[in-house]
C-alpha cells in the first residue's frame, strides 16, 4: 500500500512535469474514478489499527500532487495569458479612426484671439448693423458729405444715404449715443470696401475696432494698451512703433507698426525688410465725434483703434494669399 | 506727391542727409514715404564723345566705322546710325579705360566691347530711349537715331549724367487729405524744415513787368460765393517753346510730361506751389471777359482732352461774354487752349470751394491734378505768390513779357484763426511733459506762432482748429514714439461677450463637434447663383437689397439666402476632387424691410432686417438622417424639446419628398433642412447627393432654453419592449410616435425607432416600423402585468387611430 501510494506520487509529479496539463492530471489523480481516490476507497481492505496511519499517508500523498497540480496550473494560465497577449498584438502604426471634428474658420479663430485678450482688459463686445446710415458710418464720425477723406474708402452705397459700412466705427457711435462713459469696446465684424479682391485686399473684410472713453484717458494710455495686446498677440518680445497719420474721427492719429515676430525687426520677408509690420490704425477721439454722440469733450477724451482681422490672420498663419480665406477649400479649412 | 530732392533743395539744404535716414524720418514726424528712386541711377558710363572720322564699313553696308574722342581717349566704334557725322557730340555707352566694367543703359541694357562684322566696336552711340527719355523730355531729338549734344553746354568726356541732368531723387510721399498743402514742394520743404530743425528759405518772386495795364486786357468779375478769390495777370508777346532741359527734369522727375514752356510753367508753380494754374490763350476770350459763374443747365462744353460734357448748374465755370473756357478747378477748354500760335497768355491763380470742385469732378468722371488740389481745400492766400512766381518764371525762360498790374477779386479777406494754447491740458492729454517753450519752439518750427496765450494758425493750415490738432502738431514732431506707455487710470468694466455673440459662440464650436467645417462667405452674390439652387423667377426671396456702385454683377446683390453661397463652397470643394466636405456657416442675410423704422436723426430710409442663419452642408459623408441629426443636435444644444418636423414638398431647391422644416409648438419656423434637389443638382456638377439646411439662429436662441436644471437618475429599473408594426406606406413614424406619447400611459419614458422595412413579405403598399419603447415608474419597480397593459394600450391606440397591425 505504502509503495502504491508512493508510485503513485512519482506518477502524478512526473506526469506534471511531463506534457499532461494539470486539469487532466487532477482527473487521472484526484478526481472521483482517480488512482488515489481508489487507493482511498480501497482503505476498507486496510486493517483497522493501520487505517490512522494509512489515512495520514494518503492525505500527505494528495496535498504534495495537489501542491504540484497548482504550481502546474499557475504556470499553464501564466503562459495561456502570454500567448493570448501575443495574438492580440496591433500594428500601431495602423491610423486612429477618422472622428472628423470641424474646424473654426481661420478668422473666427482670429476674431477669438483678439477678443480674448480686451476681455482681460475689461473690454465688452459689441456689434451692430453691417448695412448703416451715413451718418454713423461717416457724417457723425466728422465726416460730412463731399469730405475728400471719404475717398480713403471706397463705399458700396444701397441710396445715397444707406451704405454698407466701411468699417465698425460707427458701432462706437452708436454705443456712444446709447450709453455713458466710461465705454470700453471692441466691435469686430464685416466690413465692406469697393476693391476688387486680389492678394492683399478683399471687399469683403472683417475688422476689430476699440473704444475707450473716459476722464482722464491719454494718448499714453492708447499706447499702453496697444502694446500690451501686441505682446499677448505676438509675444511678449513685441514692440510697437506710431506714425502719424491722419483719421478724421480721431485726433492725433497714428498707424501702429508692431515689430515683426517672425525676423524680431531684424528684417525678413515677411515684414519686406522693414523689421515692422502695419496692423493699426489708432488715435484720440476727435472732440467733434465725442460732442456729436452727446459727450461733453470738455469732461471726458479717449481713444479708438482698428485692426484688419485677415491682416492679423494672415501673418499669424502665414497664409500668402487672402483669396484663400473665402474659398473655403475644406485642405485649407483642416489646417488651423 | 512725388518729390524732387534737387528741387527741394531750393528751399531747404538737406543734401547732407542719406535718403534712407531723410525717408524714415519725414514718415516718423508725418508725411509718410511710399517709396524713392534713384533718377538716372541704372545709366552708367555713359559719356560724350566726339566723332573725328567716320569711314564706311568694309564688310557691311549699313554699318559705319567711327574714331571717337573722349577727351583723354580715342575710340573705335562701328555704328548703323544714319544721323552721325563729323564733329558731331554724342552719347557714347563705353567701358572706363582699363576696367572690365560694363556700361549700363536704360532698360537693363549692358554694353562692352565686341566686334560687328568683323570690326572691333568699343562701346555704343546712345538714342533718347536708351537713355531712358522720350520726346517730351528731349523735344526735337530723334527717336530712330543717336542723340546730337551739339547744342548742348557740354565737351567730349562729359558724364552724360550732368549734361542731361539726369541725376535726382524722387521721393514718393502718400499725402493725406487733410494736408492739401503738402501736395506741394514747398509743403514738404516746411515739413523737412520743421523735421530736420533747420531752416527754410522761401524766396518771394520778383516779376520784372513791362508796360501796359492789365486792366487794358481782361476785366475779371466773380458772380459764385464758390471762388474765394481770383488773381491774374496776363502775359503777351509769348514766343512757345520748349522749356529748359533743367524745368523738363524737374517736371519729369516730378511725374510731369513737358509740353511747352507756358503750359510747363503752370506744371512747375502747381508742383512747387501746390496751386493749380490755368493759361488761357487771349485770343479766344471773347469780349476780353472772364466770368466766373454758374453753368448753365445743359450747357455743353469741350474739354481739353476733346471730350463733350454736358454741365449742370451746380457746377462752376469760367467763362468769357458767352461761353464756357473752363471748368473751374477741374480742366480748361479747348476753345482756349494754348497752341503754338498763342501770342497772348492770361494766367490764372484762383481759390475754388473745394466741395464743389468735388461734385463736378465726380459728376464729368474726370479727377485732375487740379481737382484733386482743390477739393481738399487750399489757401486763397496762396493764389498771389503762386501767380507772381509763374510770372517770374516766364520771365527767366524769356517766354513772354508780363504786363504790369495784377487782377485780385478778393472780396472777404481769409481771417487768421487761432487756438489757445494750453500746455498743461496738451500734457495731460498726451501723457507726455514738455515744457511750454519747447512746445512754442516745435510749433514755430511749423510756421505757427504764439502769442498772447494763442497759436496762430497758418493759413494754409485749415486742419488746425482746437486743441487736438495743436497737441497733434506737438507730438509729432516731438516724436509719438517718446510717448511712455501708460495704464488707464479709471473706474473697473467688467468686459465680455454678450448673450447673442456667446449663444452663436458656443453653437459654433458645438457644430465643429459634430465634423463640420466652418466657412465664410460673401454676403453679396450674385443674382444669378439664386436662379442656380432652383429659384424661380418670381421667388419672394429675390427680392434682395441691391448696391448702387457694384463693381459688376459679382457684388451687387444683398443674399436674402445664405443656401446659395453655401452651395457655391461646396460645389467648389467637389470640383478640387476633395471626396467629402462638411461644412457650416453663421452669417447674415438681408431682408428688405417696408415702411419707415424710426430712428433718433430722423435719418431718410430704412435699414434692412438683418438674420443670421446656421447654414450647413455636406456632401460625401452621410445622408438625410445625418442632416436631420445636425438639426436634431442644433436644437439640443439650444434646449428645444418641442420642435416638429413637417415634410416640405414644394422648395425647388430640395428634394420634394426629402426636405422637412422644422417648427415649434408656437408655430415658429425655425428653418428648413434636406436633400438638394436632383434636377437643381443638374445646375452644379456634382454627382451625389448634397445636404442642406439654412435655420435661423435668432429664432433658434429666442426659443432657446438656457437655464439647466438636474433631474434625479432614476431609482427604478426599466423594461423595454420591441415590437414591430405594419401600416400604411403613408404613415409618418411622426405620427406613429406622436400617438404612441400621446396616448396616456405615464410610464411610457422613451420611443427609439430601430427598424422600418419594406419588402415582399408585406402587402404591398405597406410598410414594417419597429420600435423599442421603454416604460418606467418614479416610484416602483414596475410588474409585468404593468408593462404589458402599458403596450397593450400603445399598440390598441395605434390600431385604432391609425389601423397599424402587430406584425408577427
Amino acid at each position: 500500500m505504502k509503495e502504491l501510494l508512493e508510485k503513485i506520487r512519482q506518477d502524478a509529479l512526473s506526469a506534471l512535469r511531463g506534457d499532461e496539463s494539470s486539469e487532466s492530471v487532477r482527473i487521472r489523480f484526484l478526481g472521483k474514478k482517480g488512482e488515489l481516490t481508489s487507493v482511498l476507497r480501497g482503505m476498507g481492505a486496510v486493517a483497522p489499527e493501520e487505517r490512522p496511519k494509512m489515512g495520514q499517508l494518503v492525505n500527505e500523498v494528495r496535498e504534495k500532487i495537489e501542491a504540484a497540480i497548482a504550481e502546474k496550473a499557475e504556470k499553464e494560465k501564466r503562459e495561456a495569458l502570454e500567448a493570448k497577449l501575443k495574438a492580440e498584438k496591433i500594428d500601431v502604426t495602423i491610423p486612429g479612426d477618422d472622428l472628423s471634428v470641424g474646424k473654426r474658420h481661420p478668422l473666427a479663430q482670429t476674431e477669438a484671439a483678439i477678443r480674448e485678450i480686451f476681455i482681460g482688459m475689461g473690454f465688452s463686445v459689441v456689434e451692430g448693423p453691417e448695412v448703416e446710415y451715413d451718418y454713423y458710418n461717416f457724417e457723425a464720425l466728422n465726416l460730412p458729405k463731399n469730405h475728400p477723406a471719404r475717398d480713403m474708402q471706397d463705399t458700396f452705397y444701397i441710396t445715397d444715404n444707406i451704405l454698407l459700412r466701411s468699417q465698425t466705427s460707427p458701432v462706437q457711435v452708436r454705443t456712444m449715443e446709447n450709453s455713458k462713459p466710461p465705454i470700453r469696446i471692441i466691435s469686430p465684424g464685416r466690413v465692406y470696401r469697393a476693391d476688387p479682391a486680389d492678394a492683399t485686399h478683399s471687399p469683403i473684410f472683417h475688422q476689430c475696432e476699440g473704444l475707450v472713453v473716459d476722464k482722464g484717458i491719454t494718448m499714453g494710455d492708447l499706447k499702453g494698451v496697444l502694446e500690451l495686446f501686441a505682446k499677448k498677440m505676438f509675444g511678449e518680445d513685441t514692440k510697437i512703433r506710431f506714425r502719424p497719420h491722419h483719421f478724421p474721427f480721431t485726433e492725433p492719429s497714428a498707424e501702429v507698426d508692431v515689430s515683426c515676430w517672425e525676423c524680431g525687426g531684424k528684417g525678413c520677408r515677411l515684414c519686406k525688410g522693414e523689421g515692422w509690420i502695419e496692423i493699426l490704425g489708432a488715435g484720440m477721439v476727435h472732440p467733434f465725434v465725442l460732442s456729436n454722440c452727446g459727450i461733453d469733450p470738455n469732461v471726458y477724451s479717449g481713444f479708438a483703434f482698428g485692426m484688419g482681422i485677415e491682416r492679423v490672420a494672415l501673418c499669424r498663419l502665414g497664409i500668402d494669399d487672402m483669396r484663400m480665406l473665402y474659398e473655403n477649400d475644406v485642405r485649407f479649412l483642416s489646417q488651423f | 506727391m512725388i518729390l524732387s530732392l534737387k528741387w527741394l533743395h531750393d528751399f531747404i539744404d538737406v543734401s547732407d542727409i542719406d535718403i534712407k535716414t531723410f525717408c524714415e524720418d519725414m514718415t516718423v514726424s508725418g508725411s509718410k514715404v511710399e517709396t524713392y528712386e534713384e533718377l538716372g541711377k541704372e545709366i552708367e558710363n555713359v559719356r560724350v564723345g566726339l566723332i573725328t572720322k567716320i569711314e564706311q564699313h568694309p564688310d557691311a553696308e549699313r554699318l559705319v566705322i567711327c574714331q571717337v574722342n573722349f577727351g583723354d581717349r580715342d575710340l573705335q566704334i562701328v555704328t548703323a546710325a544714319k544721323n552721325v557725322f563729323e564733329g558731331a557730340l554724342v552719347p557714347v555707352a563705353v567701358s572706363p579705360e582699363g576696367e572690365k566694367v560694363v556700361a549700363k543703359l536704360a532698360h537693363g541694357v549692358e554694353i562692352k566691347t565686341g566686334k560687328l562684322r568683323g570690326v572691333t566696336s568699343e562701346g555704343m552711340f546712345c538714342s533718347i530711349e536708351e537713355l531712358g527719355l522720350d520726346t517730351h523730355d528731349m523735344p526735337g531729338a530723334p527717336t530712330d537715331g543717336i542723340l546730337i549734344l551739339n547744342d548742348y553746354p557740354c565737351k567730349a568726356g562729359d558724364d552724360i549724367h550732368d549734361v542731361l541732368m539726369l541725376s535726382d531723387t524722387a521721393v514718393e510721399f502718400e499725402i493725406t487729405p487733410n494736408r492739401p498743402d503738402c501736395l506741394s514742394v514747398i509743403g514738404l520743404a516746411r515739413e523737412t524744415s520743421a523735421t530736420f530743425r533747420r531752416p527754410l528759405n522761401i524766396p518771394t518772386p520778383a516779376v520784372k513787368g513791362s508796360d501796359g495795364n492789365v486792366r487794358d486786357y481782361v476785366n475779371v468779375s466773380v458772380d459764385s460765393k464758390k471762388c474765394s478769390r481770383y488773381c491774374a495777370r496776363v502775359v503777351k508777346n509769348v514766343k512757345i517753346a520748349p522749356s529748359p532741359l533743367w524745368l523738363r527734369m524737374r517736371l519729369r522727375a516730378a511725374g510731369v510730361r513737358p509740353i511747352n514752356n507756358i503750359v510747363d510753367i503752370t506744371n512747375y508753380v502747381m508742383i512747387e506751389y501746390g496751386q493749380p494754374m490755368h493759361a488761357f490763350d487771349y485770343s479766344c476770350l471773347d469780349g476780353h471777359e472772364i466770368v466766373v459763374r454758374e453753368a448753365g443747365d445743359g450747357e455743353i462744353f469741350r474739354t481739353l482732352d476733346s471730350q463733350e460734357r454736358a454741365l449742370t448748374p451746380d457746377m462752376l465755370v469760367i467763362a468769357d461774354k458767352d461761353r464756357p473756357v473752363g471748368i473751374a478747378g477741374v480742366m480748361g477748354g479747348e476753345n482756349s487752349e494754348i497752341t503754338d500760335s498763342t501770342q497772348t497768355v492770361v494766367f490764372e491763380s484762383a481759390c475754388f470751394d473745394g466741395s464743389s470742385v468735388r461734385i463736378t469732378a465726380k459728376k464729368l468722371g474726370m479727377r485732375t491734378e487740379s481737382s484733386a488740389r482743390f477739393e481738399k481745400g487750399l489757401d486763397c492766400e496762396n493764389c498771389l505768390p503762386a501767380l507772381q512766381r509763374a510770372c517770374e518764371l516766364v520771365e527767366l525762360l524769356g517766354a513772354g513779357e508780363v504786363v504790369d498790374g495784377i487782377i485780385d477779386v478778393y472780396p472777404e479777406k481769409k481771417p487768421v484763426y487761432t487756438v489757445p494754447f494750453e500746455p498743461e491740458k496738451i500734457n495731460r492729454f498726451l501723457g507726455i511733459f514738455l515744457s511750454p517753450d519747447n512746445m512754442k519752439e516745435i510749433l514755430r518750427s511749423l510756421c505757427f506762432d504764439v502769442e498772447d496765450g494763442k497759436v496762430i494758425v497758418p493759413s494754409y493750415r485749415d486742419d488746425v482748429r482746437c486743441m487736438n490738432d495743436v497737441a497733434e502738431e506737438i507730438v509729432r514732431i516731438y516724436g509719438y514714439n517718446k510717448i511712455e506707455s501708460s495704464s488707464i487710470i479709471a473706474q473697473m468694466t467688467q468686459g465680455g461677450l454678450p448673450a447673442d455673440v456667446k449663444f452663436r459662440e458656443g453653437l459654433s464650436e458645438h457644430l465643429c463637434a459634430l465634423g463640420l467645417d466652418e466657412i465664410c462667405t460673401f454676403t453679396f452674390i450674385p443674382a444669378r447663383i439664386y436662379t442656380k439652387s432652383g429659384m424661380a423667377e418670381d421667388d419672394p426671396r429675390r427680392k434682395s437689397l441691391e448696391i448702387a456702385n457694384p463693381f459688376g454683377e459679382d457684388t451687387k446683390t444683398l443674399r436674402t439666402t445664405s443656401v446659395p453661397s453655401m452651395l457655391e463652397i461646396l460645389e467648389l470643394n467637389y470640383n478640387r476632387s476633395n471626396p467629402t466636405a462638411s461644412l457650416f456657416e453663421m452669417a447674415k442675410v438681408f431682408i428688405p424691410r417696408e415702411g419707415v423704422v424710426t430712428n433718433i436723426h430722423g435719418l431718410e430710409g430704412t435699414l434692412p432686417d438683418e438674420r443670421i442663419k446656421v447654414t450647413v452642408g455636406f456632401y460625401g459623408a452621410g445622408g438625410f438622417s445625418r442632416i436631420k441629426g445636425v438639426c436634431e443636435e442644433i436644437l439640443r444644444f439650444a434646449g428645444i424639446d418641442n420642435a416638429k418636423y413637417v415634410a416640405v414638398t414644394d422648395d425647388p431647391t430640395f428634394h420634394p419628398g426629402r426636405c422637412a422644416k422644422i417648427v415649434l409648438a408656437d408655430g415658429t419656423d425655425l428653418g428648413r433642412f434636406g436633400e438638394l434637389h436632383p434636377v437643381t443638382r443638374e445646375n452644379y456638377t456634382f454627382s451625389c447627393p448634397v445636404y442642406l439646411a439654412e435655420l435661423d439662429l435668432e429664432l433658434i436662441r429666442e426659443h432657446s432654453v438656457s437655464e439647466k436644471k438636474y433631474k434625479p437618475l432614476p431609482k427604478f429599473p426599466a423594461v423595454s419592449r420591441d415590437f414591430s408594426l405594419v401600416c400604411d406606406e403613408e404613415i409618418e413614424v411622426g405620427t406613429l410616435e406622436e400617438a404612441m406619447s400621446s396616448c396616456g400611459v405615464k410610464i411610457l419614458e422613451s420611443i427609439t425607432l430601430f427598424d422600418v422595412y419594406r419588402g415582399s413579405q408585406l402587402p404591398e403598399g405597406k410598410k414594417s416600423v419597429s420600435f423599442s419603447v421603454m416604460l418606467r415608474a418614479a416610484d416602483h419597480t414596475l410588474t409585468v402585468d404593468e408593462a404589458d397593459k402599458a403596450t397593450k394600450k400603445i399598440l390598441g391606440t395605434l390600431e385604432y387611430k391609425l389601423g397599424v397591425t402587430i406584425r408577427s
